[in-house]
């Protein structure tokens, strides 16, 4: 089985990083190819990469709060490319209260501060769909 | 999928660039057809040591092109790790200006174990982008120890990225990667040992061309590729400062239409193509060794060897025999 591709990047304007190298890491040594795309990316940016690489996954990295505006956007952009069965999950700073709405607009999942890595590792490895489609088809 | 493909409908082209890089028999036709009609895309190879500055000379590169309305493809390939098969590809971090641009398609690849610097779909997946009309395909291979020069077979001209500071004038005179360049660019010229860095690797490719010089008829000027006629050019870089660029495109214009003109043209093209068809017929023959290894003798042989009580050698000759008795009656 090919191995998935998933792209990490960090909408919005926060400077920090380590969360999202963290992950972008684990997902390495799980056997994913990330695609690290930096900070400060637009969500049309992210959709974009998300596109031209053909992803399986996109995960977000959002500490600076703004994380109800710029998620949904993300998905949004993803949809508005045709791109809407790119399962989206999302990690940083994002109080309980807000994730049901941000599970209402899209985002498949919501991992807090905390969460052991392979909990990470087995979502995505269980909630990637383009893959198994991919390999049905050809 | 569409049947055609275009730059400017990028998510096909990125589902088609996904199947041939797993191989999708109905993919691998295509490229197959698509390969028979030349495309007149320049592709153009850029490797390095790892921090030389690739894929910030890309960025830079592509953003000059675009001036000039020219559709851009990026394929950047970064190493797989041989323990996990995972990888990060981080090439877009640099990359990050040309986004949201619709003429600018940056694809980032694993090498998945393969050897020399790319991955084993580069090549496919450079026909589709030559297909889907791009003016400027660039191929950036990963960081490049000295042996990676695959990217020789498959670029039409490849630009060897050097940083200051890196090595002696014996470095720069060692076989490997140096002797792929058509182009050699001295990155990061605002560091203090640019300049020098540059002197010395004019100095070593002269250094070259002379020798060529006494097997030829007479002896020639400095940095003059008798056997060839293509003077590498050395060029002082900065790639985050945008300076260089406009003389580096030029020798960019000036290589490939020396390859047009010249007979050396279709003799990389024939090299290329023969270097292509030796690295398939290996990598069929590796599929043949992986199906029909024995598994079993393969784990003794093993035991033996990290005993030290046979040598890797016979077990590989003995494997090899077993593999060749598998698929003779096919």
């Amino acid at each position: 089985m090919r191995p998935l591709r998933i792209l990490i990047a960090k909408p919005g304007l926060d400077g920090h990083d380590r969360g999202a190298k963290i992950i972008a890491r684990a997902l390495r040594d799980a056997g994913m190819e990330v695609i690290y795309t930096g900070l400060r990316q637009t969500p049309e940016m992210i959709a974009e990469a998300a596109l031209q690489e053909d992803v399986d996954a996109v995960g977000l990295s959002i500490l600076s709060g703004a994380h109800n505006t710029l998620l949904p956007r993300v998905v949004e952009a993803l949809r508005a490319r045709g791109l809407g069965d790119i399962p989206v999950f999302a990690g940083g700073i994002i109080p309980e209260e807000d994730i049901p709405f941000l599970k209402a607009h899209g985002i498949t999942e919501v991992f807090g501060p905390g969460t052991p890595l392979e909990t990470i590792v087995r979502f995505i490895e269980t909630h990637t769909p383009r893959r198994a489609h991919a390999e049905s088809s050809s | 999928m569409s049947e055609t493909l275009s730059w400017r409908a990028p998510r096909e082209l990125a589902r088609w660039l996904s199947a041939i890089e797993r191989g999708d028999a109905k993919a691998l036709a295509k490229v197959r057809a698509l390969y028979r009609t030349p495309s007149p895309a320049h592709v153009i190879g850029i490797t390095g040591v790892p921090g030389s500055g690739k894929s910030t000379l890309i960025a830079t590169l592509a953003r000059a092109l675009r001036e000039a309305q020219h559709p851009v493809a990026v394929l950047s390939v970064d190493p797989s790790s041989p323990f996990t098969r995972g990888a990060i590809l981080g090439d877009r971090i640099r990359m990050r200006d040309l986004a949201g641009d619709p003429g600018v398609f940056i694809r980032s690849l694993a090498s998945r174990g393969a050897p020399g610097g790319l991955a084993a779909a580069t090549a496919d997946m450079v026909t589709a982008l030559e297909a889907a009309g791009f003016d400027y395909v660039f191929v950036e291979t990963v960081g490049a120890g000295q042996d990676d020069v695959a990217i020789a077979r498959l670029a039409e001209t490849v630009v060897v990225v050097e940083a200051p500071g890196l090595g002696d004038d014996v470095q720069a005179i060692k076989a490997g990667l140096i002797e792929i360049a058509d182009i050699l660019v001295v990155n990061k010229a605002d560091l203090p040992e640019a300049q020098r860095t540059a002197q010395m690797l004019a100095a070593a490719l002269a250094l070259g061309f002379e020798t060529v010089g006494h097997h030829g008829a007479a002896a020639m000027p400095a940095a003059q590729d008798v056997q060839h006629g293509w003077r590498v050019p050395v060029l002082l870089v900065s790639a985050t400062k945008g300076e260089g660029i406009t003389a580096l495109i030029e020798a960019l214009r000036q290589h490939r239409a020396w390859l047009h003109t010249s007979n050396e043209g279709l003799r990389r093209k024939r090299r290329q193509a023969e270097a292509e068809i030796y690295a398939r017929l290996y990598a069929q023959l590796a599929r043949y060794v992986q199906m029909h290894l024995d598994q079993a003798a393969l784990q003794r042989w093993v035991e033996a060897c990290a005993m030290r009580t046979a040598h890797p050698e016979e077990a590989a000759e003995a494997l090899l025999a077993h593999v060749l008795q598998a698929i003779k009656p096919c």
